[in-house]
Formats: structure tokens, sequence, C-alpha cells
């Protein structure tokens, strides 16, 4: 690759073709555009006309530029320009070690480090380098092998949520003597760990070291603690720097049950200081929700701290038999579990029955012996899903029945009546003390102090079941505190009461960790060494470097102690642990822990990732070139003027398009196609013709009635809109003042709603013209197959008497004077509305004085749609008849649409001429 | 189908059919047209009532000495003393001779939403054929082909002969067999050669007949929007003119234009016809009403 002036060229013999370009100048220039051909009527008086200047129309100087342009860019473009040309490694060709930290407290950046190192692995191909990988936090033996290997691996390489210590830089030391020599790059986390100084000093006796290392500070987060009514939190930074505002984020679940931030706060990193805290107030509820707390904009364990136990209150329901001695505080039943519980957990007081439904974790009765069945019963189902019912004895439990003869339901154990003293004045022997913890008891590891002595108690009646149910007994072996599990919930004695009338217990320390054993309560602050002395924690859910938790899996218990003490590693990973029903966060930063920044000997180059990447833009110039010869083509065209049409009618496309989307929604998106069609069918006067569900037969109906629309139009004052095609079933009727219902044989019949309508439409005063269109041969006789389907169509109609259209029916005047009523064909029986009987022909007058009103039916068989059927164009569709008698035929049967339209719409307005005589006699006078 | 494969084609039963029905089916759209124009026209502008079987009553006159016996209307007579004549509308029926161009230059448009100059010539010319038979007139041909006669029949014959392009790009006037003191009509481009109108023109004038001259332009004749290196060429081919700049061209064109308007006035003027200019983009409806005043007041009635 050959560089020019920054620019790489993987070509650069193909830039000589530059120097044609003033050659192609030339050439252009002198070449006219072509003529366009062009008809023109006018060319007659173009003859003769000379053009005013001999020399061509010369290309633009601006187009000429465009295509020289476009040539250049093709030029450049072929040669293989590159940006930012990487040079090539300066250590050589030897082996490469690529040295990563791998902890969390790279985790943030961990994508950009990829990336560096995925350049780094690139060069290393190109020149052909072997590659090992060495995790510092992870050390194993480096493998020397080629980097495109390695790129395949590299997303296998992910943070540990641990940082690395002296033992595993002694380790990497040790892998390093064994190798040769190699240079080293080494991607930094920037924290500092004990052994790195000699890591540093193995790999640099080896070879060549370069440091790459990000130049953001790196960020922690201490436990968070529960102090004075709010969560303590704690950012730690690596560097102390300017200013800088952190913000703290509350995970948890949201009462939907979805992981959700519930809580933020942010804190502010005073200039040159590490540490900011903020203290963040929330309700009990939300708090015991929160799972976790993290640092916004980080993404690694350490700025990740779980939340245990120690932010979780617990709701204890504390319940006396009786609170009769006002005023007596340290005489109270409840004084000690109040006092011992007060700064772990919430404390409820009331009535059994008013407690449950706030379904506390704990209900501690105090020396209460008996229960109503009500109460024993919500008690019972409380404790089932999971409650614990923690109880104490006392002069009333003592002097009861309660579990004397067989074992109470809300008693872990039988009790013998009346219970025992011991070491009082009037008693033998010395007051009893705690015999040391069994390990199956919750209180195993508990120290016993001297101290705590035991004068009275309730006693147990042995019982096969008792030893399993003992978790605490006296020196001579009687059970102290019996548990009995329950469903899911347990039930808990101590056979002493919780006042120190019994004993001592209630007024030592033990009695408050025994407390916290049992998960009555939780404790405040961290548990001690020896509080944990004697457990094992099982992991519930381990953390990965990105603070991301996962399922513990079959990862072994950690004892108590291990788990205050050991530092995080393999064996130690962050993560909550369980213990009984305890729970215990491990996090990667703990209280006393301090991050200081890396720093660097001068000798050792440090880089940051960023590097950037070789850029081929042979394609961003091929494209240009493209684009510009685009724009030549239009220019040309707009040039020699052929581009005129094409341009109107694009300007007029995308004004259309801009109207269509400029106007707004015109009409209701929503209208029901009801609306739409009432809106069509009301907008003007339409004709409709019934649809029969046979597309020829409808077809040639709408056809029909927009030929005699077309005649009305043109003749008439009636001016119809196109004709319309009706569902009886869907349609509403009422919008139209005449019906074309051609017969088919094979049409449904209509459903009894759609003659409901019809029949509302006929005493409307709507007219449907009946159409057999079989020239009414059977004479509406059962021969027929259309016939036969007319009368089974319409017997459910009401339609009045008919006759045959009689001479001085006013059909025959209404606009033209009729005798015939032809179609297609010419037959003359055509029924209507039977005249009233007492119509009588009165000697002079030309017809009958005839009722008012329209027939409601015309019935025929002649076809009319088809004689009056036109195409768009309005030339006629049907032959009908020979020559020209059939147009004469065709034109009376437009006169019969005009005169039955105009019948419809005007009535018998024409059958007044019966009263001229009369109005002429009148005016005689 | 080009009319030269027609004609082959014709020698066989069915092609012929084939070809009659395709050239049928714009006869009525085109007359449809016409007529719906007309229609408009009769309405709006004069609705002037026909009378039954052409003789129309125009007044009633007191006999006067020299009147035939024959001529006295008793009916109306008997109301009164006075004898009086029925007299009854001048009815000499005017023979109306059209010539529409049919030559290759007419059939030209220079935008897909304008119509050829010569549809819109031949719907002028049958529209105002249809209002003169609907007012008694006789309308026909120039020349041989078709002389004027009366009846709607005439108008689908006058249809059918519209429907019959010219080969030739500038088609000639057709001067031959003009009726003396008849009345013309000439709808052309009148791009042709002048000398042409000017013969037929000037021999109408000697036969008495006078007319109106219906000039059709295209807008983009009028407007020349060209720019470029450009062969102009006739719509038959026939003629053809190279430019290297169109746009140089305009003003010269527009004069030569102006000079062939004013050259058709003043031809108009010397022998008493009627100019009238039209422009495809402009509504057939005024046009039509130009023509049929232009022809009505040329003294028709």
């Amino acid at each position: 690759m050959t560089v020019l002036g920054g620019i790489g060229f993987t070509a650069p013999w193909l830039l000589l073709a530059l120097l044609v370009l003033p050659v192609l100048w030339l050439i252009l220039r002198a070449v006219p555009p072509a003529p366009i051909r062009r008809r023109f009527p006018g060319v007659a008086l173009l003859l003769g006309l000379k053009d005013d200047e001999t020399v061509s129309d010369r290309t633009p100087w601006w187009l000429l530029l465009l295509r020289m342009l476009a040539v250049a860019a093709i030029i450049l473009g072929l040669a293989g320009p590159v940006l930012n040309p990487s040079e090539d490694q300066a250590q050589g060709d030897g082996p490469l070690l690529i040295v990563l930290d791998g902890s969390w407290a790279g985790a943030t950046r961990w994508t950009e480090q990829e990336e560096a190192i995925a350049a780094q692995l690139t060069r290393a191909s190109r020149a052909g380098r072997t590659v090992a990988f060495l995790d510092m936090a992870r050390p194993e033996p480096p493998v020397f092998q080629t980097a495109d290997v390695w790129r395949s691996r590299l997303p296998g390489f992910r943070p540990a949520p641990w940082q690395p210590d002296a033992a595993r830089a002694a380790q990497a030391v040790s892998f390093a003597a064994a190798q040769d020599g190699f240079d080293t790059l080494w991607f930094s986390d920037g924290l500092d760990y004990p052994g790195r100084e000699d890591a540093l000093a193995a790999f640099e006796s080896r070879g060549f070291v370069e440091v790459y290392q990000t130049a953001a500070n790196v960020l922690a987060l201490a436990p968070a603690g529960f102090e004075d009514g709010a969560v303590q939190l704690t950012a730690l930074r690596a560097a102390a720097g300017p200013e800088r505002e952190v913000t703290f984020q509350a995970n948890g679940r949201d009462p939907a049950g979805n992981a959700s931030i519930l809580a933020t706060a942010s804190a502010t990193f005073q200039a040159g200081n590490t540490i900011a805290t903020t203290a963040l107030a929330l309700p009990s509820e939300l708090r015991a929700r929160i799972t976790r707390f993290d640092l916004q904009g980080q993404r690694s364990a350490g700025t990740t701290t779980l939340a245990d136990d120690g932010l979780r209150r617990r709701e204890v329901a504390l319940i006396t038999g009786s609170e009769n001695r006002e005023g007596l505080p340290l005489l109270s039943p409840m004084h000690y579990i109040e006092q011992a519980l007060l700064p772990t957990a919430d404390l409820i007081r009331g009535d059994l029955r008013d407690v449950l439904p706030a379904n506390p974790d704990v209900i501690v009765l105090a020396d209460v012996a008996t229960l109503a069945p009500a109460e024993a019963e919500q008690l019972g189902a409380w404790i089932d899903e999971g409650g614990m019912l923690v109880r104490f004895a006392g002069p009333r439990v003592a002097a009861s029945d309660v579990s004397r003869i067989d074992e109470d339901p809300m008693m872990p154990v039988r009790l013998r009546s009346g219970g025992r003293t011991v070491g009082g004045a009037m008693s033998w022997g010395a007051p009893k003390k705690l015999a040391p913890f069994r390990e199956t008891s919750p209180f195993f590891g508990l120290r016993i102090p001297d101290d705590v002595q035991v004068t009275s108690q309730v006693m147990a009646q042995p019982d096969p079941t008792l030893a399993a149910r003992v978790i605490a007994e006296l020196t001579d072996g009687t059970p102290l505190v019996t548990r009995k599990m329950r469903e899911q919930g347990q039930i808990v004695l101590f056979h002493i009461t919780a006042t120190a009338d019994w004993s001592t217990l209630p007024l030592s320390g033990l009695f408050v960790q025994m407390l916290e054993r049992l998960a009555v309560s939780t404790s405040a602050t961290r548990p001690s060494v020896t509080q944990l002395e004697g457990t094992t924690w099982t992991p519930e859910l381990v953390m990965d470097g990105f603070g991301a938790l996962r399922d513990a899996g079959t990862l072994p218990g950690v004892p108590g102690p291990d788990l205050l003490n050991a530092p995080p590693g393999p064996d130690m990973q962050p993560g909550i642990y369980a213990s009984g029903d305890r729970r215990l966060a491990r996090n990667v930063i703990e209280a006393e822990t301090t991050i200081t920044p890396v720093t660097w000997p001068v000798r050792i180059p440090v880089k940051g990732f960023a590097v950037p990447p070789e850029q081929p833009v042979a394609g961003w110039l091929l494209s240009l070139a493209i684009l510009l010869l685009l724009a030549d083509v239009v220019a040309s065209l707009s040039l020699s003027g052929r581009l005129l049409g094409t341009v109107n009618r694009a300007a007029m496309v995308a004004l259309a398009v801009t109207a269509g989307v400029m106007t707004p929604g015109t009409g209701h998106a929503q209208t029901p196609q009801a609306d739409l069609f009432a809106l069509d069918a009301t907008a003007e006067l339409a004709l409709a013709y019934v649809q029969t569900g046979n597309q020829r037969v409808d077809e040639m109906s709408e056809a029909g009635l927009r030929g005699l629309s077309d005649t009305l139009f043109f003749r008439t004052s009636v001016e119809p809109a196109a004709p319309m095609g009706v569902d009886l079933e869907m349609d509403e009727l009422a919008f139209f003042p005449i019906l074309y219902w051609p017969i088919t044989p094979d049409q449904p019949r209509p459903s009894s709603e759609a003659y409901a309508k019809l029949n509302e439409y006929l005493r409307s005063g709507g007219l449907i013209l009946f159409d057999t269109r079989d020239a009414d041969i059977a004479r509406f006789g059962a021969a027929s197959p259309n016939g036969r389907k007319l009368q089974d169509l319409a017997a459910p109609l009401d339609i009045p008497p008919l006759e045959p259209l009689p001479a001085d029916h006013v059909l025959t005047r209404t606009f033209y004077l009729l005798q015939d009523f032809p179609g297609r064909h010419a037959s003359r029986d055509v029924w209507v509305e039977a005249a009233p009987p007492d119509a009588e022909q009165v000697e002079g007058m030309p017809f009958r004085n005839l009722n008012d009103g329209v027939t409601p039916v015309v019935i025929g068989g002649n076809d009319w749609a088809a004689a009056w059927a036109v195409t768009s164009s309005g030339a006629p569709l049907v032959p009908i008849g020979r020559g020209f008698t059939g147009e004469r035929q065709r034109e009376i049967a437009f006169r019969f649409g005009v005169n039955l339209v105009m019948h419809v719409l005007t009535g018998n307005y024409k059958s007044d001429q019966v009263h001229v005589p009369a109005l002429l006699d009148r005016l005689g006078q | 189908m080009t009319p030269s494969t027609l004609s082959q084609d014709s020698s066989r039963p069915t092609a012929l059919r084939a070809d009659a029905e395709s050239q049928a089916a714009s006869l009525p759209a085109l007359l449809a047209r016409a007529e719906h124009l007309a229609g408009a026209v009769l309405l709006g502008d004069h609705g002037r009532r026909r009378a039954g079987m052409g003789d129309d009553f125009w007044q009633y006159r007191p006999a006067q000495s020299g009147d035939s016996r024959r001529l006295i209307d008793h009916r109306r007579s008997a109301r009164g003393d006075q004898e009086f004549v029925r007299e009854r509308e001048w009815q000499i029926a005017q023979s109306v001779m059209l010539w529409v161009d049919q030559g290759a230059s007419m059939r030209f448009s220079s935008a897909d939403d304008l119509p050829l100059k010569a549809d819109r010539a031949r719907l002028l010319g049958l529209a105002t054929a249809i209002l003169l038979v609907r007012g008694g007139e006789r309308v026909g041909l120039t020349g041989t082909a078709l002389p004027p006669r009366r009846g709607n029949a005439q108008i689908l014959r006058l249809a059918e002969m519209f429907t019959q392009d010219a080969a030739e790009d500038y088609a000639p006037p057709e001067h031959r067999a003009m009726i003396p003191s008849a009345r013309a009509l000439f709808i052309s481009d009148f791009m042709g050669d002048i000398d042409e109108v000017r013969l037929a023109l000037t021999k109408a004038a000697d036969r008495g007949v006078r007319g109106v001259l219906m000039h059709i332009l295209d807008p983009s004749e009028e407007a020349f929007p060209f720019r470029g290196r450009t062969i102009f060429e006739s719509v038959g081919g026939s003629l053809s003119h190279e430019t290297l700049k169109a746009s140089e061209l305009k003003d010269r064109y527009l004069e030569r234009l102006a000079a062939r308007k004013s050259e058709l006035q003043k031809l108009c003027a010397l022998t008493g016809w009627q100019y009238g200019l039209h422009h495809t983009d402009a509504s057939a409806q005024s046009a039509l009403l130009w023509l049929y005043r232009a022809l009505d007041t040329g003294g028709l009635r």
C-alpha cells in the first residue's frame, strides 16, 4: 500500500489515469448534444428559418465539470484509497502475549476492550505472529496459537467478579518464566493489585511491554447499610478527580413481580475526594423488595451490591394474654421481646384477629393458653402458609389444660401439668443452665453466657417425637425450646416466660441472638465471625463480573466465617448465600475494601483502547460517481428540453401526494358501511335494482338503469346519479323511489326481515318493477320457471289486487303518450294495481277519474333492462329487434322507463287532467 | 391497426367485419358527445321551440287586398268581424357545408390530457351539424362526397364521414361543388399552404357563399415551449426542420404564426367570412356557442 498525504492507495498506478481528464474535457466540449425528434404540426411555419448562431449549443461548463468529477471519482475509487492506513506493528514478528487483568473493574468497558483486542489480533494476524492469552484473574498456562484461532475465542473471555491477587500474579510470573521470548500487550483494568509489579518485571524480561488502558476512572459501590431509618449508600472511585455526580439505583421487583428500578438517589464526589455517600429513605415495604443496588451507567460486579436480610425488617405481631397491669412496663410480658426486636423489626400490636389480615412474618404469643376456635383456625391457616408462631410459656399456660392429653395443633409438644420450679427458695437444687446447642439446632455455634439461669419452666411430656423437636435444652436434658414444623410454617415454644420471672435468658444477649437465628428478627449489622461460627451457607445466586446474577447451580456451600473473611475468588464467589431462613449477601466490595489506581513506570508506553480503524473509501467514491452520473442524466435531459413533460408530471404527482398527505381526514374513518351507503344513495336521486346474485343479470340491470338514467338526464329534469345495486338483506330501501327486480329462477328467497322491509317500502310509496324477462310467454302461469319464481318471491309481499295495465292508466301519459311498453320483448301484458271497482268512465271524459297514489308494483316480462342497457360510453349494449324498427322499439322502451320514473316521482299528477273540463267550465263563467 | 394493413386484411369478410365494428365503435361516442354538446346549447342559449312538421305559426295579420281567399284563417276570423291571414314562419331551409380538416397535422396533441385537434374539430363540426339539423337546415360536406340534406340520418352519415382520416399532412380546403349562396364552415389548423385557403375563400365568395373559419390550435403551437437541439417533424413525416437552438426560434415562429392569423383574418374580412380561433385546452362549449352564433348572425334566418 502506498500512502499519499495520509491516504493509502492499494493501486496507486491507476491515479495516472487522472491525466486523461483534460483530454476528455476537450472531446466532450466539442461534441454537441444529440438532437430530439419532435412531432410538431407547426413545422410548416418553421421552414426556411435559419439559426442565428452557426455554432451548436455547447455543453455548458458545469455539466462538463459534473462529468469530469464523476470520471475523477471513478478513477480515484478504483485506485483503492484507504483512510487511516495503520502502520505495521513495530514490535517485530515474534510471539505475542496478550495479558488481561480480567477483573470486574474492566467489565463496564469490556466491549471496547474486546474491540481493541480484536484490532490487535488483526494486526498480529497480518504480521503472522502467534498469540497467547493470559488472564491475570484466572491464570492458565499460555498457549501460543494463530491470531485467527484466538479471534473466534475472544467472546469467551469474561471478566471475573474478583481482582487478581498476589498468588495469581505469582502463578502468572511462573507461566511467563516458562516461555522463551515474547512481546506483551497488557490490557489493564486500571486498578492496582498486589503482585502486579512482579508480573510486569517478568514480562519485561521476556520482551517489549505495551499497556492498553482506558482513561476512565474505576467506580465501586460499598455495601448498603441501614441507619437512622434510611439506606446508606457509598460510592468509591479509584482516582480522586474533579467533581462528579453518580446515581444509585435500587433494583427490585415491583408489585407485579417485574424487575424494575424502585428508587434512585444521587451523590457527588467532591473534587479531590474518592468517596460519595447518600442516604435513601424508603418505606419498609418498598425496602423489603430491593434485591440490589448499582450505579447508573456502570456494569460491573464492583458497582453492584446485593441486599440481604440487613435491609429486610420483619413484621412481628406481639399478642399477650392480658394487659391488665398498667404502668408496670418492666413487668409486661412483652417488654423484653419488644426491646430485643425494636431495632430490627416492625412491631404490630393488637388483637389476634386484627393482626392476622396484616399477614405478619411472625406472631409472638406470650403466655396465651387457649385460642378461640375461630382464631385457632385462622392462625392455623396462616402458619400453613409460612407463618412463624413463637409462644412463650407462663403461669397461664402452666395452669391450663392446653396440649395436656393430646398435642394441641398450636403447640409443638405435649406439656405436663404444672411445670416445675428449680433452685427456688422452697425447692431443692440449683437453677439450671443451658446445655451447649446440638449441631442440628439452629442455635448451633452460639456462645452461652454463664449467667443464664432457668428457675422455672413448663415441662414437655416425654414422647417419641420429642427428641426431634428440641432445639435447646437445659443441662439436665429437659427441653427449653421446642419447635414443630407445620406445613410451610413452624411453631416454636419457649418453655419459659418472656419476662425475667422464670429465667435470666431474656436479660442476656443470647436471647437476641436466638431470636435472630430463628429469623424472628434480622440483624442490623453484619454478623460477626463468631456469630457465624459453625454455620454452613449455600450459594443461591452468584454474580458474574458484569454484576449479573445467575443461579448458583451446584456450587458447594461455604463455612460461615469464610463468608466474611475469605477474599472473593473461584471458591468464594460473590452472591446471595442462605442458611436456613437467613440470607446473607457476599459482595465484591466489602465495607473495608479500598480501590487504588494503577501507576505504570514511565518506560512503559500506555495507550488507550481506541485505535482508528482502517477505512477503505473506494465504495464511497464509486457511489459518488454513480450519483454524479445520475445527476448528469437529469441535467442533460433538462438541458435538451426532454425532461419537460416528465418534470411536469412528476411535479403533479408530487403535488397530488402532498395534497393527499396534507388533506386532513375527510369524513369519518369509522363510518359504518351502512352510513356510506345511505350517503351515496341520498346525495342524489338514484335508480336501484335488486341484486339477484347472478352476475350477468346484475350487470345487465346496472347497464339498463344507467341507460335509463342517461335518458332521463338528457330529456327530463330528473337527473339521477349512477344506479345502485341493493342487497335486500343488508341495505336500506327507503332511499330509492323505484326498485328494478329482475327475476332469475335461482335467486335466493329473501329473509323474513327483508320481506318486512320490502312491505314497509311498498306501503310508504315505493315502486317495484318486477321483470320476469321471459316475454311473458307463460302469462304468469306455472309453466315458466321465472313466473313460478315470481309467484314464490311475491307471495309474502303486501301487494294489492292487480289488473293488466288499462288503456287509460296514468302510466300511458306521465311524460310520453304511450300505448305499448316494450323492452327487449314487446309483450303488451304489464300488470299494475287494479283500479277501484267503482271507477266508471264518465261520458265525454278521456279517462276515468282514478284513485290517487302510485301503483306499488309493476309486473311484466319484457326484459326492459336489456333494452335500456348502454355501455359506459353510451352505446347500446344489446341489439333490439331488427333494423330501424328495433331502434324504434328501444326508443319506446326508453319512453316507458321515463314514464315509469315520472309516475313514481309525480304520482297521479297527469290524471288531474280529468278535471280540465271542469276547470275550463269555471273559467268560462 | 394502420390503414394500410386494414386495406390488405379487408379482403377477408371476417376481417372486414371486425374492422368495421372497431371503426363503428368510435362513432356513437362522437355522436353522443356531439349531441350532448348540442343539447346544452339548445337548452341554455335559445330555448327555441320546434314546430311539429315544420310549418311554424308566425303571426296573424289582417287580410289585405290581394291576399288569396284561401289564405284567410277562418277559425281566427270567426271570432270577430275582421278577416285574418295566418302567416307562417319563413322557412326556406339553408344549406350549410362543413369542411373539417382530416389531415394528419390535426392528429396532434401536446399533452395526454388534451384532445387531438382533429377530435375537437370533428366534435365541433358534428355538434354544429346537429344544431343546424334540429333547426331544420340542410347540412353536408363541401365537395361531392356528402351533399347537404336534412334529417337525423344525415348526422349519422356526417359522423361516419368524420371518422375517416386523410393521409396527407396538410389537407387543402375542399372547395368543389359549393352550392351558391349557401353557408360554409371550415374547421382546420390552417397550417398548410395559405394559397389553398385563399383560393377556397375566393371561390366561395364568388359563389356568394359566406361562412366561418374556425382556427383550431394546440396550446403548444401557441407557446412553442421547446429548447435545445431539435428536429421538428410534421405528424405525417413529410416535413422536417432541424435547429440547434429551438429556443432561439420561438420569437420568429410566433411572428409567423401571428402573420398567418392576421392573413386569415384579412382574407375573411375581404370575403365576408368570420374568423374564430379556438385552442384545444379551452372548453368546446364556448367554441360551439361562438360558432352557432356566428352562423346564426350570418343570416341563416
